[in-house]
């Protein structure tokens, strides 16, 4: 086999992966901070992609430029979804919070199959078939402009928890929930905000998503799955990790599927999560639990 | 409290008298005689046609498509002076158990023939409830050789199964490669890695064998029907050096592979796939101009038959956006087929329509081939695939010659000479 192929495959996991960080990075804010698992993650997701689908169709407006509205979309319905629905389950038993996000999820997909039915749909833009050729390198440009997109988003959400009083707010939330009750912080509208970003998180990477793969409604389980591997190989709550995590689930299955059989890539990103769990049960980035 | 359960349990006996129990037997007596003639009644009306089809779950949109076969057949029946089909619906939900449930559950409707079921799990499924309650099947696709192979009498398939299928791809392509002059001398074989890829990629190691063919496959590639992106199995093609593609997908990753080709600048000289995916609607839809080129080797119709013509008409007509396909034909053929024997019964007693299906001749129909009959295993054997190839966001059928409305073209215009 040549060996730019190797080059050309690794590059492409690189990209890919990159953008399911991002994905995967809403995930784990939410649990870093409300400590609930978000089941109807990819649902959110596919949501997001089917929004950029229907604005592309009706209005051929690019999804990269309609990252920032899709994600006010999906951070509105995070907010309400959080001040609504989760905050009377945050002192419920953890399996009450499943069964109503996996509900949730539920009715997420099949909402989906009733508005826009099960064929796949996509969007194309006139950059959908372009490629960059460097040399014996050849990129896909898509990839290249997702990944720059997601690797944008993801320095913004750093920027924003660094930075921001809100920020600093929602992580001292995270750090000590009492502490942040006694100097006064309104946890609740906090937790809603956090679950709002993560959800808008989840709407960019939606938005950078749909130009790669075409949406159809069974996609989000399928996608909440891939994010759960990854937040547990980068660390749960970690939002470093989450998107280290991503990179190294889109290298290695891009590496799998050129060393072994491409059907079985999916299962060496498996056997990743379960030396993990293994050798380093909090994950590679995240922090070991007192 | 066991002593009141005992008095409750007496009483309840005791209101079951002797006198109630013989009318009990004399009302069930009299629905039981009413029987003969609920069916006097039906003969005179139309004959009650199950149609079982993935309407939901993971093949929908397929079973949907079927569906369309199914709307556009009363009024082309009816043109052909054949009797009024009363079509009841059940839906799959693309699931083998519940294909047998709704199996029941319509002949307990009151089904007097059913229609079938797109999907070979599904299919099999269908023709064990069938033939148990007696009740004539009629299978409008499903390809895997052991539904006909049963014994079964009321059983009856109007579609080829897989080894017909690829020896008639094969046939085609050397007919194909013949006419142009042109042949690739490797190809690399992808395939779906789900039950039909996998029975596929076994019966063309099985058959191609035998047709001599003038390439070699140079490294077989197998994936999931599901991925989202396909560009390593590509770039393992491509990385082969082989001149064509042997395909064996589905809708989406068609789609899937063919921007992977345009995105890693690969043209291939040719895409021969043996399965769905590349000849639909959504694929030409999808890719415009990208999609001209590739060749599919699959159970077709005859453009230049008299009923196809009608049904091409009747088909624009009705959907005017969607080019007519597998899918409607055959599930339209499998309501000829009922309606034809319907009529030449005379009845709705399901063992005459098992007998007039069995001695079906119907020279004018609309698949490949010389028509439909059945042999001893209620398959039809006569069946014929086509070679069709997209041509300016159109299908054209190209071999065999008999069969054909168009001239292959091969090699493959570049993609990216394509403007």
């Amino acid at each position: 086999m040549p060996a730019e192929i190797y080059l050309n495959v690794a590059v492409s996991g690189l990209l890919t992966g990159l953008v399911y960080g991002l994905m995967a990075l809403g995930l784990s804010v939410i649990f870093g901070v409300v400590r609930v698992v978000n089941f109807a993650h990819g649902e959110m997701m596919t949501i997001a992609m089917y929004l950029a689908v229907f604005l592309f169709a009706a209005f051929k407006l690019d999804p990269l430029v309609m990252l920032v509205p899709i994600s006010i979309a999906l951070f509105a319905l995070g907010y309400a979804m959080q001040a609504g629905l989760i905050n009377p389950f945050i002192n419920r038993p953890e399996h009450s919070q499943f069964m109503l996000l996996v509900a949730v999820a539920l009715i997420m997909v099949n909402a989906l199959l009733i508005v826009f039915g099960p064929d796949a749909k996509n969007v194309q833009t006139s950059y959908s078939f372009d490629s960059f050729q460097l040399g014996p390198l050849i990129v896909d440009a898509t990839k290249a402009y997702a990944a720059a997109a997601a690797i944008a988003v993801a320095l913004a959400l750093f920027a924003f928890f660094r930075f921001s009083r809100i920020g600093k707010a929602i992580r001292a939330c995270a750090d000590n929930y009492t502490g942040a009750l006694v100097v006064g912080l309104d946890v609740k509208r906090l937790y809603a905000l956090t679950f709002g970003i993560g959800a808008a998180c989840v709407g960019a990477a939606g938005s950078i998503m749909v130009i790669l793969v075409d949406v159809t409604p069974p996609l989000g389980p399928a996608y909440t799955l891939l994010a759960f591997v990854i937040v547990i190989v980068g660390g749960l709550g970690s939002m470093p990790g989450a998107l280290l995590g991503g990179v190294l689930i889109g290298l290695t299955e891009a590496l799998a599927g050129l060393f072994f059989t491409p059907s079985a890539k999916s299962m060496f990103a498996f056997g990743i999560l379960v030396l993990v769990l293994l050798f380093r049960p909090q994950g590679i980035a995240g922090k070991k639990q007192s | 409290m066991s002593r009141n359960s005992q008095n409750k349990s007496a009483g309840t006996r005791a209101r079951v008298s002797r006198r109630t129990f013989n009318a009990g037997v004399a009302a069930s007596a009299i629905v039981a005689g009413t029987t003969p003639f609920n069916i006097a009644r039906a003969q005179g009306g139309p004959l009650k046609v199950g149609v079982l089809l993935p309407r939901s779950g993971a093949q929908a949109s397929i079973g949907q498509d079927c569906q369309r076969g199914v709307d556009i057949a009363p009024g082309i029946l009816k043109g052909l002076g054949l009797p009024d089909l009363q079509i009841m619906n059940g839906d799959t939900e693309t699931n083998v158990e519940v294909a047998r449930a709704r199996a029941e559950r319509l002949i307990g409707e009151g089904a007097q023939l059913l229609v079938g079921a797109f999907d070979s799990g599904q299919s099999t499924a269908i023709a064990q409830v069938a033939e148990q309650k007696g009740i004539p099947f009629v299978i409008n696709i499903a390809a895997a050789p052991p539904i006909t192979e049963q014994g079964y009498k009321f059983v009856f398939r109007n579609f080829p199964t897989a080894p017909m299928i690829l020896g008639d791809a094969f046939a085609n392509q050397k007919e194909v490669f013949e006419s142009t002059g042109v042949a690739p001398k490797s190809v690399v074989f992808m395939h779906v890695n789900d039950t039909f890829g996998t029975a596929m990629k076994n019966g063309i190691g099985a058959v191609m064998p035998r047709f001599n063919m003038p390439y070699t496959i140079a490294e077989t590639i197998a994936y999931d029907p599901t991925a989202r992106d396909l560009s390593i199995e590509v770039a393992k093609a491509k990385a082969t050096g082989a001149d064509a593609l042997l395909m064996v997908s589905r809708l989406n990753d068609a789609i899937l592979i063919t921007r992977e080709l345009i995105k890693q600048r690969w043209s291939p000289m040719a895409v021969l796939s043996m399965g769905p995916g590349w000849y639909e609607d959504q694929y030409l839809k999808t890719l415009a101009k990208l999609s001209d080129g590739p060749m599919s080797f699959v159970p077709w119709y005859d453009p230049n038959k008299k009923l196809s013509k009608i049904l091409e008409a009747a088909h624009t007509k009705a959907f005017p956006e969607i080019s007519l396909n597998t899918n409607h034909i055959y599930t339209f053929e499998a309501l000829l087929i009922a309606a034809d024997a319907f009529k030449r019964a005379g009845s709705t007693d399901p063992k005459a329509l098992a007998d007039a299906i069995r001695k079906t001749d119907i020279k004018d129909n609309v698949s490949t081939g010389p028509g439909i009959q059945f042999d001893a295993k209620g398959q039809n054997d006569k069946l014929k695939n086509s070679a069709i190839q997209n041509r300016d966001g159109k299908l054209v059928t190209v071999a065999p010659k008999t069969a054909s409305n168009a001239k292959a073209e091969l090699p493959m215009k570049p993609y990216d000479k394509r403007g």
